[in-house]
């Protein structure tokens, strides 16, 4: 009897708590085309259409909260927001902080961003990285010098200014960068394969949001959903938009 | 904005201009300006406040009081300020939370600190989850009025200590003479008179307040230099607008909005220090008037 009640208070708290809840979503919004904010102020990109949808699926209210890439772990098991939605790849140091679901994108090779007429040599210079990403840590332990800036932008720009010789980030984000930039700016030959694929960071506690999270995923893998968004926002790499 | 501006890549020159400037995340930057001077103008006066307590505490007979400005101070002033904005924040946000946990929810029975994790039921959330993003906004904006005037109250308690230090000990015995309670000494000699020593302590801290506004971002409040390095940097078709690494102009902006602050603020220190020159024993006092003493 007494289990009974408590499963009956339970049920009630847990549909009282269903009903208010609004899972806050954080990401960076520099990071196209995986987020970024576009010319409306709004969060746009792969990770935006996917998180709707996986929020959709999973019968959940869904809010957007930028934060900055240095303290988006902190900020996220403090509480500020539920999720890291943010091109974030699934690594063992992470996973001690916090958990991930399972991967939304497969690990795919870093490139090297230098400009015209640099020799693939220079992956041994000065090699520039977002701070706390897995690049940065695979150039920390390379014999390049590591230089590392907050934001992706400020990466670019020092390889322009000729402060770093390259920098090592995700293929789909510096490919379109090269392509635009007119000549000025080359991909290396060299393709490192770095960390594994790109999940989201949920709170270690929050198991109930991880496996809603999970089966959501699941189902947009089983359907051709993230395939089709795979090859919408990552259109040059062929070889992913039929991951799963 | 404008009706020309439906298909941006079809634009050129002076409409292409217009447009790019209209958009709503440039409107987001203008918008941004009122954030800082709100801050700034809300920040001022709880930092004087603190500064007065912290001179108060720093003077006090009673040793444990004494004992407290000092630490208030020391540690306050000692402690790098990128430091201090991730750590205070955080900790007061977590500190409210806690509190509104243990009213609101006291038959939980999970921990609140799990590993890493600080969890605290839904109900104790501050500000709820559900709530629209002004108030997480808004709340946000508060933790760092507060983590600003704690900062810069500590340098203002040292800055009014030392101008009330300053005073002329003689000005106060002849209150004192004249048969002045404490009270009466503190208010209408002592103070007055400190106001010429601390001003340009205090014009200093202001316009270290008013660059220190960056700090925000730490706390996801986005003011102006953060827009304008986000709207500066280099954009690729995938954005409405493509352009090349412009901030140069976006901080050449700033460098002219924070130059016009820094003018006005100078004019109205100046001023200040002129009313409250009058009729003092210093030099300024006797230029300003053009009397002798």
């Amino acid at each position: 009897m007494k289990k009974l009640i408590l499963g009956a208070a339970i049920a009630v708290m847990s549909a009282g708590v269903a009903f208010a809840d609004t899972v806050r979503m954080g990401t960076e919004g520099a990071y196209p085309p995986y987020n970024f904010v576009d010319d409306n102020g709004e969060i746009v990109g792969f990770e935006r259409d996917l998180g709707d949808e996986l929020c959709k699926r999973a019968g959940l209210e869904c809010t957007w909260v930028k934060n900055d890439w240095d303290s988006i772990i902190p900020n996220l098991v403090s509480g500020n927001y539920d999720t890291i939605i943010a091109g974030m790849s699934i690594t063992a140091e992470r996973d001690e902080v916090i958990d991930f679901t399972q991967e939304y994108k497969p690990a795919d090779p870093s490139a090297y961003l230098a400009v015209a007429g640099t020799d693939d040599s220079a992956i041994d210079g000065i090699v520039a990285a977002q701070v706390n990403t897995v690049q940065s840590g695979f150039v920390a332990k390379s014999s390049a010098t590591l230089v590392e800036f907050a934001t992706p932008d400020e990466t670019i720009a020092a390889v322009k200014s000729g402060e770093a010789d390259a920098v090592l980030a995700d293929y789909s984000y510096l490919a379109p960068i090269a392509a635009e930039s007119g000549g000025e700016l080359i991909l290396l030959s060299p393709r490192p394969f770095i960390g594994g694929g790109v999940g989201m960071g949920i709170r270690e506690s929050d198991t109930e949001l991880k496996d809603k999270m999970n089966a959501a995923i699941d189902s947009v893998k089983a359907d051709g959903t993230l395939n089709a968004l795979l090859a919408k926002w990552f259109p040059e790499e062929t070889s992913i938009h039929s991951a799963y | 904005m404008f009706e020309f501006c439906v298909d941006p890549k079809t634009l050129e020159g002076i409409s292409w201009i217009a447009c790019y400037l209209t958009t709503p995340k440039h409107q987001s930057m203008y918008w941004s300006v009122l954030v800082v001077l709100l801050l700034i103008g809300l920040t001022a006066p709880f930092t004087m406040l603190l500064g007065f307590f912290g001179a108060w505490l720093k003077r006090s007979v009673f040793l444990p009081f004494q004992f407290m400005g000092w630490l208030y101070t020391s540690t306050v002033r000692g402690v790098p300020e990128l430091i201090f904005f991730l750590f205070v924040p955080i900790a007061l946000d977590q500190l409210v939370e806690l509190i509104r946990h243990k009213i609101k929810c006291s038959d939980w029975t999970d921990a609140v600190y799990q590993g890493n994790d600080f969890v605290v039921c839904t109900a104790a959330k501050m500000p709820l989850g559900e709530a629209e993003q002004w108030v997480h906004h808004t709340w946000n904006f508060a933790l760092a009025v507060t983590a600003f005037s704690i900062v810069f109250g500590a340098f203002a308690a040292n800055i009014i200590d030392g101008a009330l230090k300053a005073v002329p000990k003689n000005q106060l015995e002849t209150a004192q003479a004249y048969g002045m309670s404490k009270r009466q000494i503190f208010f209408r000699v002592h103070m007055p008179q400190m106001w010429v020593y601390a001003l340009p302590g205090l014009s200093n801290l202001w316009q270290v307040l008013i660059k220190g506004t960056p700090l925000l971002f730490l706390l996801g409040i986005q003011d102006i230099v953060y827009w304008a390095k986000e709207l500066g940097g280099l954009k690729t078709q995938v954005y409405q607008y493509p352009h090349p690494d412009i901030r140069v102009w976006y901080f050449l902006g700033l460098l002219f909005f924070y130059l016009l602050l820094t003018w006005i603020s100078q004019i109205g220190f100046d001023r200040l220090t002129k009313i409250v020159s009058k009729g003092q024993a210093t030099m300024g006092g006797q230029a300003a008037t053009g009397g002798r003493v």
